[in-house]
């Protein structure tokens, strides 16, 4: 199988898998949801970091670092924040009054 | 130590984690520990990165590492939760640069795009160092769409974090202007990404960057504050696409398969926030909700001119008394809530009802707020419990029995028009019942039209009642009144 063949079916695989892995959502967990997809496309570092690392010449190493800069706070930020609000979300305490 | 022929696999149990992490992330009981097994995995894909056998600058790339962790996670644990969906805009938009970025830079060195292939791809990479650059190589498709969709979702994030952080007008416009510039927009950036996929050139490829960074403006610029769910999510999705594409050009899977699950994952989400508000993406994008509506007439006092109806208003003693008497309290938030930080008033509120026998629940609109889930943070916030929320499908057949419904800065979410005004732009938008209520309660500063810029015949049913003022101060003089004894 040629090497851009392989990428193409990892990818369309790939969109199976996204749509199958969170296809009932409820609508509590939309914004974690979203925010910790939001941190997983932070992987865009790994590129950074590739680039970076092969980058040539003062351009392409102040754009390649800042590409590593941008995807690492992305990611970072990202996790964080979903911990903090999943921190939150907490089911009736034990204990509280039900419904009467 | 040669990690070399580990590299792969530890790739491997990256993208298995991400997966793992994504599917417990949509399950309330174990979503916390799915985020910390993206994390996990996250972490792992990026120690095996630096491992590469190859790599250069590597004082730089740490340095940048530590920067953007540390900017990062300052970021995070100060931003309130109140400000999450700029937080979640802003961290997209660098997503979306980054991916742009790595774009450019692989353009620059004129690498090749598709036969990279895995580890040893990335080491042939390394070793084609000395290799002459041509000005005029073929960028090929993963870089240019790399860079058109990193740069869109970087500058529409930009432009949607001003939006929710009121640097930038949340009304919808759509002006005949707007969309000739947005559809000439389009036509050239289709073309230079041809050029640039096609034959390359570093005018063609600056074009192109430039074009779709204008796009993402004029894009996002456009839409409702009403509409920024369904842009956020999209938003979200672009940025995964777009890592994927770098993905494609520097050949690594782990890069593939985490962006497009998060590309796949964020267009379903995209298409149920659509859903919620039964109106296509299309649509949405092309902006203007309630563009086409007549321009609302306001006063001077930012009353309503129109006479014809009259609206009854209701003091904080009598609201507390009539809440206090209920069987049944259904409270509905909106912005107005998460603007004016009400949230832990209102659950004050709430236990103090409980307190005296009321049984209280929430209704959550799908797209309630500016982000997707809004209202359910910002409510978890305050510590209300997740199963006191109910989703609208839930809850809609138990307004008729409650004794009033508690509307607190939502306005279009129950917006009767949706259900009987064919004319109405939100006509069709599942809405809310709290008009079917035995009594309505909306708390709101003003009889301003929501950001949507309709009319809500709600407000002048004869079951309604409203309290005037900000959310928070107008939740706050109730609970006085009811600790006062009214009630």
């Amino acid at each position: 199988m040629s090497a851009g063949l392989h990428e193409l079916f990892v990818f369309v695989l790939a969109i199976f898998v996204g749509f199958e892995v969170i296809s009932k959502v409820p609508v509590v967990l939309h914004t974690p949801l979203m925010s910790g997809s939001n941190a997983i496309h932070g992987i865009v570092v790994v590129g950074g970091i590739l680039v970076l690392g092969h980058a040539h010449g003062p351009l392409e190493t102040v754009l390649g670092a800042l590409a590593v800069a941008f995807g690492a706070m992305n990611l970072a930020g990202g996790f964080l924040v979903t911990d903090r609000m999943l921190e939150m979300f907490k089911p009736r305490r034990p204990g509280a009054p039900r419904d009467k | 130590m040669n990690l070399e022929p580990v590299l792969p696999y530890a790739y491997l149990a990256a993208t298995v984690l991400f997966v793992l992490g994504l599917r417990s992330l949509s399950a309330p009981a174990t979503a916390r520990s799915g985020n910390l097994l993206a994390a996990a995995g996250m972490a792992l894909a990026v120690g095996a990165t630096i491992a590469t056998p190859g790599l250069q600058h590597m004082d730089l790339i740490v340095l940048a590492l530590v920067i953007g962790c540390v900017a990062g996670a300052l970021g995070a644990r100060t931003v309130q939760m109140t400000a999450m969906p700029e937080m979640v805009a802003m961290l997209n938009g660098l997503g979306g640069g980054a991916a742009a970025l790595v774009s450019a830079v692989e353009f620059l060195r004129g690498g090749p795009d598709v036969p990279v292939h895995g580890i040893a791809g990335v080491i042939a990479l390394a070793q084609s160092f000395g290799s002459p650059r041509t000005a005029g190589h073929p960028a090929g498709v993963g870089t240019t769409l790399g860079l058109l969709i990193g740069s869109i979702s970087f500058s529409g994030s930009i432009v949607a974090f001003g939006k929710l952080h009121g640097w930038v007008h949340e009304r919808a416009l759509a002006t005949r202007m707007l969309r000739v510039v947005n559809g000439v927009l389009i036509a050239a950036v289709l073309v230079a990404a041809l050029v640039v996929a096609r034959w390359g050139g570093t005018a063609w490829f600056a074009t192109l960057a430039a074009g779709a960074l204008l796009f993402g403006v004029t894009m996002v610029l456009p839409i409702g504050g009403a509409d920024m769910p369904v842009v956020i999510s999209l938003l979200n999705s672009c940025t995964g696409l777009a890592a994927a594409e770098t993905g494609f050009v520097l050949g690594n899977d782990a890069l593939i398969i985490a962006g497009t699950l998060v590309g796949a994952s964020g267009t379903l989400l995209t298409q149920l926030m659509c859903r919620a508000m039964n109106r296509s993406l299309a649509s949405v994008v092309m902006g203007g909700f309630g563009a086409h509506a007549p321009a609302p007439a306001h006063g001077a006092g930012g009353k309503p001119v129109v006479a014809e109806h009259p609206v009854r208003e209701i003091g904080a003693e009598d609201a507390a008394i009539l809440m206090s008497n209920a069987r049944e309290v259904i409270i509905i938030p909106g912005y107005g809530m998460a603007v004016a930080q009400a949230q832990h008033a209102v659950r004050e509120l709430a236990d103090l009802l409980t307190q005296k026998g009321v049984e209280v629940k929430y209704a959550i609109h799908p797209v309630a707020g500016r982000m997707p889930g809004h209202m359910n943070v910002l409510l978890a916030e305050a510590n209300v419990p997740y199963d006191q929320l109910y989703d609208l499908d839930a809850i809609n057949d138990e307004f008729p029995r409650a004794d009033v419904a508690l509307v607190i800065g939502a306005n279009d979410v129950v917006n009767p028009a949706a259900r009987t005004d064919a004319a109405s732009p939100i006509y069709g938008m599942p809405i809310l019942n709290a008009d079917k209520a035995q009594h309505v309660i909306v708390i709101k500063r003003s009889l301003n039209p929501g950001f949507a810029g309709i009319d809500n015949p709600i407000y002048y049913e004869p079951r309604t009642m409203m309290l005037f003022g900000d959310a928070k101060s107008a939740v706050a003089n109730v609970i006085i009144a009811m600790k006062d004894g009214g009630g």
